[in-house]
C-alpha cells in the first residue's frame, strides 16, 4: 500500500532509449486522456507540451533503457526529484530491444562500425532503470497495456497497490477460450513462461507468443525449451526467441545463453 | 557594429524523441543552424544481422511507437521482393487499410496535439482543450478511429502482431468491419470539417523552392509502394535508391543526413505527396483542399497542417473504399521459400518515404540491413527552412522567434527516435 498523495499530484514522463511507444500509450487512452490530465498536474511531458515545470514530482513515469553516459547522470536526477518512480515498458524494466547489443561480441560488433567515433557516445550495454536507481513499481510490456497504465496511475493517486496480474499468458488464453497454439497446432509459443497482460494477443491471431511482456515469476524456461525442441525448433531458433524485447531479463538471458554454445 | 545573437532550444518539445536547436546569427545573417539530435543511438541494423526473416517485422516495429506499421509493411514487402513473392490483391488491400489507420492516428496526433497549439498560442493540447474542448475531444475520437483500424487488423495499436512476410497471421471476415465502417463515416465527416478548420489558422508568408520526393504508383495516391519520383526529374525504381541517395554523418547529430547525390537536400512527407500526386487524392479530399483555398501545389511548409488534414480525409475515404471492396483472401499468407537474395521496398510513412533493403542467405537469415527513415531525409531541409525563416524575421522578439523556429521544425513532424535508429556504434566503456 502506497501512502496517498494529498494535493493534485505532479506527473512527469521521462524518456531514455526507446521508441516512445509506452508514453504514446498514454495518449492512446483517447477516452480517458482528458480526465487523467484533469486528475494530475502534467509537469513534464515534452513530447506533448512546451511547459516543463521544475521538480520535485510526485510520480515519474520512466520509459526507455540506459544506454548513454549522459543517461547515467540524468536517471539519478529523476530519482532525486521524484517521490515515486514507475518504469513503463520492457526497455525500462529489462533493457528492452536495445539489450540485443549486450550479447554481441564487441569485436564482431566493431567490425560493422563505421561512424566517426568522436561524434557519438554510447554505452556497451543497455540496462534497466532498476540497475541504477530504486524503482517503486515496474509495468511490463512492449508496449505497456494502456489499461494497466491507467490502473497504475489511478492506484498511485488514490494510494492503493496497483492490481496487475503476475500469472502466465496461458491463463489468459484459457480465460479467453483461445485454443492452445502449441498443443493444437504444434506452433512454438513463449506463453507458458511469459507474463500475462496483453490478453493473449498472439495466440488469438494463430501465432505463438514472442514474449513482449517478459518472464513471469518462476518461469520454467528450460522445460519450455525442451518442449520446443520436441516440436522441431533448432537451438539457434531457441536462442533467437529468447532474444527479443526482453533479452536481458534474467530468465530469458540465462535460457538463450544455455543454448548458444551447443 | 558587429552583433552576434543565438537562438537555442535545448529540449525540443512536441516532437517525438530528443532533439535540440541551435541558430547563430551574425549581423543580419544566419551563420549556422544545427538541428541537434541527441536521442541515444539505437543500432537496429546491427541487431537485424543473423535474425530470421520472420522475426524482422517484430523487430523493426520497435524502431517507432508512432509508425510501427510503416516499418512492418516496408520490411515484409522488402522480404517478399527478395523471395520473389507477389501477394494476393486482398492482402495488398488489407495492408493499405492498416496503413490508412496509421496515417489517421499519426496525422491526427500531429495536427491537433503537436502542431495546432503553435498556431493558436498554447503550450499544449491540454491547455488548448480548455478554450476549444470540442476540437480536442473530436480529434481524440478521430485518432481513436485510426487506432481501431490498426487494432482490428494488427491486434493492437502499438507494435501490432498480425503482419508477416507473405500476408497476415489471421485475416478478418467481411462482417468484422461493420462497426468500424460506421465510425469511419463519422471520422470522414470530422476530417472534412478539420480541413476547413486547419485552413482558418494564421500562416506566415513563407514559400520556398524545394525538390519534393514521393512514391509514384499508377492510379493511387502514394502509400505502400511505387517508383521514387521528384518534381525535378527523378524517376527511379526502388532498387536504384542507393545509386541516387547518400547518407552523411554530421558532427552535432546522432542521426545521419540523407541527400540526393546530384542535387543535395530534398523534401519528403505530406507536402511532397500532395504536390506530386494531388490529382490522385480521393475526390472528396481534392474538393476539400480546393474549398480550403489550397491549389494543386503548396510551397509553404507551415501549411502542411492543412495538407495533413486533407490526407486524414483521404485516408478515411480510402479506408472506407477498401472495406467496401474487401473479399476474404483465399489464404491469410503465402508460403515463403527463402533463397539467397537482396530485397528492397519503400513506402510512405506518415512523415514520408521509408526505405528498407535486406540481404538474406539461403535459410532466410539477414546478412545485411539498411533502413532510411523520413526524418533523416528531411533534416537538411529543416535546417535550410530555419535559416531563411530566421533571416526574414530577425525583427521578432527573441522569445517569439524561438517559438516560431520550433513551429518551423514541427512543420515536418520529425520523428527523432526513427532518425537515430540506424547509427552505427562506437563504444564507450563504463569504468
Amino acid at each position: 500500500m502506497l501512502p496517498q498523495i494529498k494535493r493534485k499530484p505532479k506527473l512527469a514522463v521521462w524518456k531514455f532509449a526507446s521508441c516512445s511507444g509506452c508514453q504514446l500509450s498514454l495518449l492512446d487512452c483517447e477516452d480517458d486522456l482528458l480526465s487523467v490530465a484533469g486528475a494530475v498536474e502534467i509537469a513534464n511531458l515534452p513530447e506533448v507540451s512546451r511547459t516543463m515545470a521544475k521538480g520535485p514530482y510526485d510520480i515519474s513515469l520512466v520509459e526507455g533503457s540506459i544506454t548513454t553516459p549522459a543517461a547515467l547522470e540524468h536517471v539519478q536526477e529523476v530519482r532525486h526529484n521524484s517521490k515515486y518512480v514507475v518504469t513503463i515498458g520492457a526497455c525500462a524494466m529489462s533493457g528492452g530491444i536495445q539489450a540485443l547489443r549486450n550479447f554481441k561480441d564487441v569485436r564482431e560488433f566493431t567490425r560493422i562500425v563505421y561512424a566517426q567515433p568522436e561524434y557519438i557516445s554510447t554505452l556497451e550495454k543497455s540496462t534497466p532503470i532498476s540497475d541504477h536507481i530504486k524503482v517503486d513499481y515496474e509495468l511490463a510490456g512492449c508496449p505497456v497495456s494502456k489499461e494497466q497504465l491507467i490502473e497504475v496511475i489511478s492506484a498511485l493517486i488514490t494510494g492503493r497497490t496497483p492490481e496487475i496480474p503476475t500469472s502466465s499468458l496461458c491463463l489468459e488464453c484459457k480465460r479467453r477460450g483461445v485454443v492452445c497454439v502449441m498443443s493444437a497446432h504444434g506452433t512454438p509459443c513463449l506463453g507458458p513462461v511469459t507474463r500475462a497482460g496483453c490478453g493473449a494477443l498472439c495466440p488469438s491471431y494463430n501465432r505463438g507468443c514472442y514474449g513482449c511482456y517478459g518472464p513471469k515469476e518462476r518461469a520454467n524456461t528450460a522445460s519450455l525449451s525442451k518442449h520446443w525442441s520436441q516440436l522441431g525448433a533448432t537451438e539457434e531458433q531457441i536462442v533467437r526467441v529468447f532474444r527479443g524485447c526482453n533479452a536481458n531479463a534474467a530468465p530469458f538471458k540465462k535460457e538463450s545463453e544455455a543454448h548458444e554454445h551447443h | 557594429m558587429n552583433t552576434t545573437r543565438t537562438i537555442r532550444v535545448d529540449n525540443l518539445t512536441r516532437v517525438e524523441g530528443e532533439g535540440a536547436l541551435y541558430v547563430k546569427i551574425k549581423d543580419d545573417l544566419v551563420e549556422n543552424v544545427q538541428l541537434k539530435i541527441y536521442e541515444p543511438p539505437r543500432f537496429f541494423e546491427a541487431f537485424l544481422r543473423g535474425r530470421h526473416y520472420e522475426e524482422v517485422p517484430d523487430i523493426t516495429a520497435r524502431i517507432c511507437g508512432i509508425c510501427p506499421i510503416a516499418y512492418q509493411v516496408t520490411a515484409v514487402q522488402a522480404m517478399e521482393d527478395a523471395f520473389g513473392l507477389k501477394v494476393d490483391d486482398q492482402i495488398r488491400a488489407l495492408r493499405k487499410l492498416i496503413y490508412c489507420g496509421e496515417w489517421i492516428e499519426s496525422h491526427v496526433l500531429h495536427v491537433f496535439m503537436l502542431h495546432a497549439p503553435d498556431f493558436l498560442g498554447y503550450a499544449d493540447a491540454i491547455e488548448m482543450a480548455k478554450d476549444h474542448p470540442e476540437i480536442v475531444q473530436r480529434s481524440l475520437q478521430m485518432k481513436k478511429v485510426g487506432n481501431q483500424i490498426v487494432t482490428l487488423l494488427g491486434g493492437r495499436e502499438i507494435h501490432p502482431i498480425n503482419l508477416r512476410v507473405g500476408g497476415f497471421y489471421k485475416v478478418p471476415e467481411k462482417k468484422d468491419f461493420a462497426q468500424l465502417a460506421e465510425r469511419l463515416k463519422w471520422a470522414r465527416e470530422a476530417a472534412l470539417e478539420s480541413v476547413g478548420w486547419a485552413a482558418s489558422l494564421p500562416f506566415p508568408n513563407f514559400e520556398q523552392s524545394y525538390e519534393f520526393v514521393a512514391l509514384d504508383y499508377p492510379g493511387e495516391y502514394p502509400l505502400n509502394e511505387g517508383r521514387v519520383v521528384s518534381n525535378k526529374g527523378l524517376n527511379i525504381g526502388v532498387h536504384e535508391y542507393d545509386d541516387h541517395f547518400i547518407e552523411e554523418q554530421v558532427p552535432y547529430s546522432n542521426a545521419l543526413h540523407a541527400r540526393l547525390k546530384e542535387r543535395g537536400s530534398y523534401f519528403v512527407g505530406p507536402l511532397a505527396r500532395y504536390n506530386l500526386a494531388f490529382e490522385r487524392l480521393s475526390p472528396i479530399a481534392k474538393e476539400a483542399a480546393r474549398a480550403a483555398g489550397l491549389g494543386a501545389t503548396c510551397l509553404n511548409p507551415f501549411q502542411s497542417i492543412i495538407v495533413r488534414a486533407v490526407e486524414i480525409l483521404h485516408a478515411c475515404d480510402e479506408a472506407l473504399r477498401l472495406i467496401d471492396e474487401y473479399e476474404v483472401p483465399n489464404q491469410p499468407s503465402l508460403k515463403v521459400e527463402p533463397r539467397p537474395s537482396i530485397g528492397h521496398s519503400a513506402s510512405e510513412a506518415p512523415r514520408g518515404i521509408l526505405y528498407h533493403r535486406y540481404e538474406l542467405d539461403e535459410q532466410g537469415l539477414i546478412l545485411d540491413a539498411t533502413i532510411i527513415p523520413p526524418t533523416s531525409q528531411n533534416q537538411s531541409i529543416i535546417e535550410k527552412d530555419l535559416k531563411y525563416f530566421v533571416e526574414q524575421h530577425l525583427n521578432l522578439p527573441k522569445e517569439e522567434l524561438t517559438w516560431k523556429c520550433e513551429q518551423a521544425i514541427r512543420n515536418y513532424d520529425p520523428c527523432i527516435s526513427c532518425a537515430t535508429h540506424f547509427l552505427r556504434l562506437e563504444i564507450e566503456r563504463e569504468s
